[in-house]
């Protein structure tokens, strides 16, 4: 700051660039204000309306009436609540160390597989395009317990296959076994991720003296454990919610016929509860304790990746 | 221009390394001895062997699916590869027993809405992040990174509110208008691409003397075609075979869509008595070949689109 009187060029330099700081901004809110108004109306506002909605007794008919927290009270009670959440986590502890399992092992195949690999990366990726519920009817279908193909292959090698659909026992694994269909994108981030890893250090590795198996934990594992780490977190996050195939497969309309409790996960309890029997704010607690579930889980995922995930340049 | 998806430079550097075996341990021999080589060959084998019996494991549902569509109703389950008794039937039947090609023009115009703005929309959001600098842009981009870890179940019911004191429950507008809003995901992933083409392109355009809204629309939409292809068909896959917000927003069966008919057609024709299997698998297979068609059209930009979202 100069205590002369500044020359009027300065001034005007300066009020031109204020005037086009102004317009610049403006520029930059009209492109943004799809988004602006998106994430007012249909995030921001339904994640404060739902957190009010969960401490009241709401239809839709009438207006909702403030009842406390007493929705998180019978939570805890609700016999279904714990049935739904153990389900969840049955199937979200069994499915994804499978899923990784059959995800890496095909994304190892096909980073070994040369000039033939896109061919098979196109097979393993088609059934991802399936529509979740044709997956869902594929699964009554293919794990019938009678003559389903699923226990009628089983046979050939002397196998007698558990009633897949019907026994209460047998439903959550065969639901994991079908969802390991579906790995067709992991095994495409995990190949990506494969092939992203210098050759050079396979070679520096190898003049150590490194085998195979060496190379493989020391410089394929670290290497690809962001990719893996991925992988694990958006699972886990799709398993906790998942819903499509087995509504499909057991629940809706006409459905009374099965012991389908087996089968009953908690998204699928929660959009009961909010529009089959409009237990709004019922619903509404059920979603805020999804989301807190969903925070500790991916927080603790994140707490313990920082000491087996390794990012290249040490920082992320 | 052969500008490929994954974005940041640091990606890009990397794409031209091609053959997918040369990073693999065991691969890379300096003195490659006879019997080494015969390992390889061995190995090589193996692995190929290995893969067209998975190929086969992974492609029999579909093959099973097919071959049953063309089965009449006693031989649906008899997992015969080739039907003993071979019929069109199922595929006349199937547009009788339920409105399937209403449901099919209901989805097509979801689909095609909302893969359409979600685009157009995300892009727009997107330029704005990648090319303006202004002040509070890091807290907003932080904003839409937050809103992509919200689990959707937490903005169902007031969302289904909205539309509901709206009177859209019941037509297919929930379904794809909040589309116009843009997507978080596909804001970043266009971000990404945005940011990843030199700055000097749209100053030029600029000193030029061409319009905001002209450097967006003439110059940086058409750069980022590749982008918006992942995001156009990412969405299409998405809405098409989208149950949930069916289930919540269809009540009549006319405004159905494929997903919400097929599950309509379970119900009807599988748990209550009726069990005509052979149209339910009929209709599967209808309500999936479209999306198979898309994956063959679009192969290069899903496996791009789907690699590089590993990559972040």
């Amino acid at each position: 700051m100069t205590v002369t009187t500044p020359p009027s060029r300065d001034v005007d330099r300066e009020r031109s660039r204020r005037r086009a700081a102004r317009r610049n901004l403006r520029s930059a809110l009209l492109f943004l204000s799809p988004w602006i108004v998106g994430f007012s109306v249909f995030t921001a506002w339904p994640l404060l309306y739902s957190a009010y909605l969960s401490l009241t007794d709401y239809d839709v008919i009438s207006d909702p009436h403030f009842v406390g927290l007493d929705n998180y009270a019978r939570l805890a009670e609700d016999p279904k609540v714990l049935q739904s959440l153990g389900n969840t986590a049955f199937y979200t502890l069994v499915q994804i160390p499978l899923y990784i399992v059959v995800a890496l092992a095909l994304a190892l195949l096909l980073n070994r597989a040369g000039h033939r690999a896109s061919l098979f990366r196109t097979l393993f990726f088609l059934p991802k395009m399936t529509p979740p519920v044709a997956v869902g009817i594929l699964f009554l279908l293919l794990f019938n317990g009678q003559n389903g193909l699923v226990n009628s292959t089983l046979r050939l090698v002397g196998i007698d296959g558990p009633a897949w659909t019907t026994d209460p026992a047998w439903i959550k694994p065969g639901l994991i076994v079908m969802s390991l269909w579906t790995v067709g994108s992991s095994v495409i981030i995990l190949l990506a991720a494969l092939q992203n890893v210098p050759v050079e250090l396979y070679e520096s590795a190898r003049l150590d003296g490194a085998g195979f198996w060496r190379q493989s934990w020391n410089v394929t594992l670290p290497l690809i454990s962001p990719a893996l780490f991925f992988i694990v977190v958006v699972n886990t996050i799709a398993g906790l919610q998942t819903f499509d195939e087995a509504y499909t497969a057991f629940f809706g309309a006409g459905n009374g016929t099965y012991s389908n409790d087996a089968a009953l996960f908690y998204v699928i309890y929660l959009f009961q509860q909010a529009f089959e029997f409009l237990h709004m704010g019922y619903a509404s607690a059920m979603a805020w304790l999804l989301f807190a579930l969903i925070l500790v889980v991916t927080g603790i995922q994140l707490l313990v990746s920082r000491r087996l995930v390794y990012y290249e340049g040490g920082q992320r | 221009m052969s500008r490929t998806l994954p974005v940041s430079p640091r990606e890009e550097r990397r794409e031209p390394r091609e053959p997918a075996t040369t990073g693999f341990p065991g691969t890379v021999r300096r003195d490659p001895s006879a019997s080494a080589r015969r390992r390889a060959r061995i190995t090589r084998v193996a692995v190929v062997a290995a893969l067209a019996v998975l190929g086969v494991v992974f492609t029999y549902p579909f093959v099973w699916l097919i071959s049953a569509s063309f089965k009449p109703r006693g031989e649906v389950f008899d997992n015969r590869l080739i039907p003993e008794t071979f019929t069109l039937g199922n595929y006349v039947a199937v547009w009788q027993e339920a409105p399937l090609a209403l449901w099919f023009v209901n989805t097509v115009i979801v689909t095609v809405l909302a893969a359409v703005t979600v685009t157009l929309s995300s892009a727009m959001v997107a330029w704005g992040f990648a090319w303006f600098r202004f002040r509070g842009r890091g807290v907003l981009f932080g904003f839409v990174l937050a809103s992509m870890m919200l689990p959707g179940a937490v903005t169902m019911i007031p969302t289904f509110l909205i539309w509901n004191s709206l009177g859209f429950v019941g037509t297919l507008v929930p379904l794809w208008a909040q589309n116009l809003f843009a997507s978080a995901f596909y804001v970043f992933l266009l971000r990404q691409f945005l940011l990843g083409i030199p700055r000097d392109f749209f100053d030029a355009a600029r000193v030029d003397g061409a319009s905001q809204w002209a450097v967006f629309w003439r110059i940086a939409l058409p750069l980022a075609r590749p982008a918006l292809a992942v995001t156009l068909v990412f969405e299409v896959q998405a809405v098409w075979t989208d149950l949930m917000r069916a289930l919540i927003y269809l009540r009549d069966s006319s405004t159905f869509t494929i997903p919400r008919g097929l599950k309509a057609m379970v119900d009807a024709f599988g748990f209550s008595g009726q069990w005509n299997w052979e149209i339910i698998v009929t209709a599967s297979v209808i309500a999936t070949l479209p999306m198979i068609a898309i994956f063959f059209v679009a192969q290069k930009q899903i496996i791009q689109g789907v690699a590089s979202s590993g990559l972040r």
